[in-house]
């Protein structure tokens, strides 16, 4: 097996939390992540999914290196992770673009930071901002475009510098359902024009198996990757992948891994298998 | 409508859409192409320009009207004995003074006298102010140290300080501007770190997730997120130099704009005394314009539209 894009080598993280509940200034210790381990294959697209406090903005802060593990690793071509860099592009779900800049000169600032020439960076933002289909929208501000456009401008910065790695931070959920299908159409569309390994972070079931080759099911306090799922749904048969029955026992699969309580033998289970391994559990 | 709405937006695009039946008439006879729909642009015209200049009068009344009748009061209130003449002249006296002041150079060398000291202390300040600032802002632990000793100087009133200001640095130019100063720092200073402090963290983080260096996250994100609020301290401290600068004139000074009228007042030249008011309401007006000018030029992102 070739070494994998992005390998989760035991990823634990803990964050030092007051605790008042224990006396004015205690502190105790959180784990916000807990024995992570998961491979990802050059130009996966993997979906993580889990409800809130599973760990999946440390899991990104982690991966972007804003933030180190407590133990464990991170390694992205074989090599650990030892802080932020060009060779992973993120996009936040509330866009993070610089109001003062134009989309063209948003798109550059990931360029400017690579140290490129203005006729190089000029040249690279026209060509992203067009991919992800604002050819037209080059001089607006921020603030003169609607949600969905922000965010493809955000994409479009995060694909410039041409990342090893695109870290999406659930990209969509500020936006209305319309423009998110439409964006998940598009973010697919990028995704096979580039070949760009995605971790895509979602806490929605739909969005995960419509956009992942696999599906990374965490739990919460302390988040741990429950399970990984395959989904292996035939594109090419139907528009409407969503209404596929098979889709629906995908969702049905996810839903019970979400749902089913902590510390139950399911859990003890998980622990026990190889956590990058597919899972298959009894269907409930 | 179109027929009629275009000729007056582009007069070279008129006769195409001239309705079909007169277009013939209007190649038969050549000397009716332009003025037919000319005429019919001055018909459709005029109440929308009528309208205009109307609403444009009308905002000019609303916004003039209460200075107006406050001039208007200040010229009559005297001549019909509704106050002493003496201690209020009439608006016009007073302009005439204004105008003898302007001519003879008087009130060239006052005004240039405060706007050089207040222009050196703003200067000063600002250029001192916003790097300590971005320092304080950025920096916690320092912003932890010095907040509540600034939090102290700032509430005292810098006219409070002129006498010992006057005590050590003596009554010359330097105990002013020093004052000036003093009063400009703290505006810009306070809105500089609390704009620093509410930079978007998540443009701070996006930013570091490129990988910038500190100084380079600063130059393309902090400062420029920064501006638009630390010029308003900018203005808050231009406002209060002449402020300060005025009172501490009028305590002890051989020109100035704040000299000229405890001066004029002493010698009881009241319409000169007035002059001079005027001359300094002018000046704090003209500031605030200049600067307001200059955020709208540093902040217009905000609104630019293309």
């Amino acid at each position: 097996m070739p070494t994998p894009k992005l390998r989760f080598d035991h990823v634990h993280k803990d964050f030092t939390v007051r605790d008042d509940t224990r006396g004015r200034g205690a502190r105790t210790l959180f784990t916000a992540l807990d024995d992570f381990t998961l491979d990802v294959p050059a130009g996966e697209l993997l979906t993580v999914v889990g409800p809130s406090g599973c760990g999946k903005s440390t899991l990104l802060d982690l991966l972007a290196g804003l933030t180190q593990p407590s133990s464990g690793a991170i390694l992205l071509d074989g090599q650990p992770l030892t802080g932020p860099g060009l060779d992973r592009g993120v996009v936040f779900q509330q866009y993070a673009l610089l109001p003062w800049r134009t989309a063209r000169a948003n798109v550059e600032l990931g360029l400017e930071a690579k140290g490129l020439s203005r006729a190089r960076r000029s040249e690279i933002s026209g060509r992203y901002l067009d991919l992800v289909g604002l050819s037209g929208f080059e001089q607006r501000y921020p603030h003169e475009l609607s949600g969905g456009m922000k965010q493809r401008v955000a994409i479009a910065r995060a694909l410039a510098f041409e990342p090893e790695v695109l870290l999406m931070d659930e990209p969509f959920a500020a936006l209305d359902a319309q423009t998110r299908e439409t964006l998940q159409d598009e973010l697919l569309r990028i995704w096979r024009a580039t070949g760009t390994t995605i971790v895509f972070i979602t806490h929605g079931i739909d969005e995960a198996l419509y956009l992942g080759q696999r599906v990374a099911v965490m739990s919460p306090r302390p988040g741990r990757l429950r399970t990984v799922i395959d989904v292996d749904l035939d594109r090419s048969r139907s528009d409407d992948i969503r209404s596929d029955p098979e889709f629906g026992r995908l969702r049905h699969r996810v839903w019970t891994e979400l749902h089913s309580p902590a510390g139950t033998p399911d859990e003890a289970e998980t622990d026990l298998l190889p956590l990058h391994a597919t899972l298959e559990p009894a269907r409930a | 409508m179109p027929s009629t709405l275009s000729p007056r937006t582009d007069p070279a695009a008129a006769p195409p859409v001239v309705p079909a039946a007169e277009d013939t008439v209007a190649f038969a006879d050549p000397p009716t192409l332009g003025r037919r729909p000319a005429l019919a642009a001055d018909r459709d015209a005029t109440p929308t320009l009528a309208r205009r200049v109307r609403a444009l009068l009308g905002r000019v009344l609303r916004s003039s009207i209460v200075l107006v009748l406050f001039l208007a009061l200040w010229e009559v209130a005297p001549r019909v004995g509704l106050v002493d003449a003496v201690f209020l002249p009439p608006l016009s006296r007073v302009l005439d003074a204004f105008g003898t002041l302007a001519s003879s150079g008087e009130l060239a060398l006052h005004l240039g006298a405060s706007l050089s000291r207040a222009g050196t202390g703003f200067a000063i300040a600002v250029l001192a102010a916003i790097p300590l600032g971005v320092a304080i802002g950025w920096y916690e632990r320092v912003s932890d140290v010095l907040s509540p000793f600034l939090e102290l100087f700032r509430n005292t009133a810098a006219l409070a300080l002129l006498p010992v200001f006057i005590l050590i640095l003596g009554i010359g130019e330097t105990s002013k501007i020093a004052l000036v100063v003093y009063a400009c720092t703290f505006p810009v200073l306070l809105t500089t770190i609390s704009a620093v402090r509410s930079v978007d963290p998540l443009l701070v983080k996006s930013a570091r997730s490129l990988g910038l260096s500190s100084l380079r996250l600063f130059q393309k994100v902090v400062l420029p997120a920064a501006v638009p609020t630390v010029f308003t301290g900018v203005r808050m401290a231009g406002a209060s130099s002449i402020l300060v600068l005025i009172a501490a004139e009028m305590v002890g000074a051989k020109a100035g704009l704040g000299y000229l009228i405890t001066y004029t007042q002493f010698n009881f030249q009241i319409e000169k005394m007035y002059a001079g008011i005027i001359a300094i309401a002018l000046v704090g007006v003209s500031v605030n314009g200049v600067l307001l000018a200059l955020e709208r030029h540093f902040s217009r992102w905000r609104t630019a539209s293309s």
